[in-house]
């Protein structure tokens, strides 16, 4: 590297930076200047004053900007890092300093590029961790939401919707404190483990001082090389039902909030599901299937023969035994009339301490226009369900996600707005 | 290899570049990743305060350590307990400093399971962690004269090596953050004074080590990045409050055993978001 190339990047920079401050600080840089708040992200080289764009050419790129936000009608990415944050700041200002801050990286984690410009000083460390160096966009979906708790905190109760509360206790439930709850959410998915870590490592890290990470859980979906509905770790497709990401008009009705600051954003449902495979390895396909209501090959309800059949569930044989025991799963769930848009993910995290069993599971995260959806299906499976048998639940978490960001605007505008 | 990374960052870095939008046309600049050169910012009368500071600090522990010394060989007990934390803190302040020199650091400082995992016996391993054994474990300091005089004479030999000591930059930036990583992965976990518990007296003092050498960088780091300075202040203050908690009325520190587990989440917790902009103090050098 020649001495007089090394003066032109410098320059370049120098110029570059003066320019965004001299273009953008009017505002920005006096309300961040004003609560110190900037402090750190400014030193570890974030432009956080900056608009990025949604790139054009980056490869597997899911885009930031649009009518909501993405990883919710995103197709379905290979893995998961779902990341439950407590809020550190105190104040209304600082947390809406930090989404504004917090945007336009998100916009390069999706664009496939580093947090921030690598600098010339090599002893500070860098601002981006650098684990995703050569891995590409991977269609990265990064979704935010915002718990109750989160409210109650900062004292923003009367632009809390009503809708948004912890959900009750349903039977069975024997949920953990560490794996509950939340005043913030960050949904990254993506096509890449690795893609999907480095995004909550570097936003987490980003806002040092300002959240802390409370629980998260990392997850894998399998796509068999042919399409279709991939399966759980109990070997059944799982999301059949779901609503179809293109149809609008369906997902108006099941998953998108149409009132308030929230309108064009969705509820998300958490819940950390236990699957206690070695119980389940030992049932047999029949019981299994009966557990269920499916059959376990072709994912066809009880009597039919095809994944998407549709299906009568009070439908009865010949000696007035329902076709789908009215024990089963998809039988109590359907019986319920409600509808959510799933996007779970299975996990495997080692052993369990206590029993030495698979710490294997689900992360089922659902989304819909009102939590009410989610619980009016979970009351209807309730102690009926034959599956309680081979499953716990161990987390739970509601998150009000925003709607989608225009560009210019930044994450969770509407809410700032309403205050 | 760093050339191949290099390369590999600015040909991303080119395609990005073309993907941006017509606002983001100087978005993506190519920029060295790595060192150049830079001139040198004068540091002299940083590097001088502290090591200063860490010769002070190296005075203190030697006369500590002999008093801690003489009273063990007394045999009184009690009396070399009350002086173990206290004498143990000029260490942990200075760790920067006193960890330089390879042979010493494990001699003065090793801890069972470090020699262990060394591959070497229990008979090779000396120093304060030993006695630490002795007294809170076998309750006795009979047998454990020779290990002493040995400390005594490694602490002699620390002392006398740090007056040559040359203090640089990096040294002090990298071991603010050293001290701090230090208290995260040992002192948090209990694992350093796992027969006296008295964990938190290092803690106490690897923070005020860190803070020492913020201060002195202070009026650098203030003309360089005011908002950092701020940060710093409060993030310290927010570690010296949580420890607060925990003082004792003679001016210690309570045992580790008495920390719940929400009260080790909530120290590490504050010592991670100290580092985190602490990290940062290198800015003073480009």
């Amino acid at each position: 590297m020649t001495t007089s190339n090394d003066e032109k990047w410098i320059n370049k920079k120098i110029s570059r930076r003066d320019m965004l401050k001299l273009t953008s600080i009017g505002v920005a840089g006096v309300a961040i200047g004003a609560s110190g708040l900037g402090g750190v992200m400014k030193a570890m080289g974030y432009d956080v004053f900056e608009t990025v764009a949604d790139s054009t050419t980056a490869s597997n790129k899911v885009n930031f900007y649009g009518k909501h936000q993405s990883g919710i009608v995103t197709p379905v990415q290979t893995n998961i890092y779902f990341a439950s944050l407590d809020v550190l700041v105190t104040s209304k200002k600082e947390l809406q300093e930090l989404f504004q801050q917090w945007t336009p990286l998100v916009v390069r984690l999706m664009n496939g590029e580093l947090m921030a410009d690598l600098s010339t000083n090599t002893r500070v460390p860098t601002g981006d961790t650098g684990e995703a160096e050569g891995l590409n966009a991977a269609n990265l979906s990064i979704t935010f939401g915002v718990g109750p708790s989160l409210f109650d905190k900062l004292g923003m109760q009367h632009v809390k919707p009503a809708e948004l509360k912890d959900l009750p206790h349903f039977p069975k439930d024997q949920l953990q404190k560490e794996y509950t709850g939340g005043d913030l959410c960050i949904q990254a998915c993506a096509d890449d483990p690795q893609v999907a870590f480095h995004a909550i490592r570097n936003l987490v890290r980003a806002a040092s001082g300002k959240v802390e990470i409370k629980w998260s859980q990392a997850g894998f979906n399998s796509f068999p090389a042919a399409g279709g509905t991939p399966r759980n770790l109990f070997a059944f497709k799982d999301g059949t039902v779901n609503p179809a990401i293109k149809d609008e008009k369906d997902l108006n009705k099941v998953v998108w909030v149409d009132k308030g600051w929230l309108k064009g954003g969705s509820y998300l449902i958490a819940r950390k599901v236990q699957m206690h495979l070695e119980t389940w390895d030992r049932t047999s396909l029949k019981d299994q299937e009966a557990t269920f209501g499916r059959y376990r090959d072709s994912g066809a309800p009880f009597g039919k023969t095809k994944e998407f059949d549709d299906f009568d569930v009070e439908a009865k044989d010949e000696k007035d035994n329902y076709i789908m025991p009215d024990t089963s799963h998809v039988h109590l769930a359907r019986k319920s009339g409600a509808r959510v848009l799933r996007r779970s993910y299975s996990y495997a995290s080692g052993v369990m301490s206590n029993t030495g069993t698979h710490d294997a599971g689900l992360i089922f995260i659902s989304f819909q226009k009102d939590p009410e959806q989610f619980t009016t299906i979970q009351n209807s499976l309730g102690r009926m369900d034959k599956m309680n048998e081979y499953i716990t639940h161990r987390g739970s978490a509601v998150f009000a996600c925003f709607p989608g960001v225009q560009k210019g605007s930044y994450l969770g505008e509407a809410l700032f707005n309403a205050l | 290899m760093k050339n191949k990374s290099l390369l590999s960052v600015l040909v991303a870095g080119g395609i990005l570049m073309a993907g941006c939008g017509n606002t983001e046309e100087t978005k993506k600049e190519d920029k060295p990743a790595t060192e150049q050169a830079t001139q040198e910012v004068d540091l002299s009368a940083e590097l001088s305060a502290y090591q200063q500071f860490a010769l002070e600090q190296m005075d203190q522990f030697l006369l500590d350590t002999e008093k801690f010394v003489n009273l063990f060989k007394a045999g009184d007990i009690e009396g070399a307990k009350a002086a173990y934390a206290p004498a143990r803190m000029y260490f942990e302040r200075s760790e920067p400093i006193a960890e330089s020199f390879g042979d010493l650091d494990p001699r003065i400082d090793g801890r069972l399971a470090d020699i262990q995992e060394e591959g070497k016996g229990e008979e090779e391993w000396s120093g304060y962690h030993k006695l630490e054994y002795a007294l809170w474990e076998e309750n006795t300091t009979k047998g454990y004269e020779a290990v002493a005089d040995q400390l005594l004479a490694d602490a002699k030999e620390l002392h006398a090596l740090v007056q040559t000591v040359e203090v640089t930059p990096d040294l002090m930036i990298t071991g603010a953050v050293d001290l701090l990583n230090e208290v995260s992965t040992s002192k948090i976990t209990g694992e350093e004074e796992i027969y006296s518990h008295t964990d938190l007296y290092d803690f106490k003092a690897n923070i005020e080590g860190a803070e020492k050498i913020f201060e002195i960088l202070r009026s650098k780091l203030e003309a360089k990045d005011q908002e950092l300075v701020t940060t710093l202040d409060e993030k310290f203050k927010a570690v010296d409050d949580l420890l607060a908690q925990h003082a004792t009325a003679d001016g210690g520190y309570v045992s580790y055993e008495e920390l719940t587990e929400d009260n080790t989440k909530a120290l590490a917790a504050a010592v991670n978001q100290l580092g985190e902009p602490l990290s940062q103090m290198g800015i003073i050098l480009e």
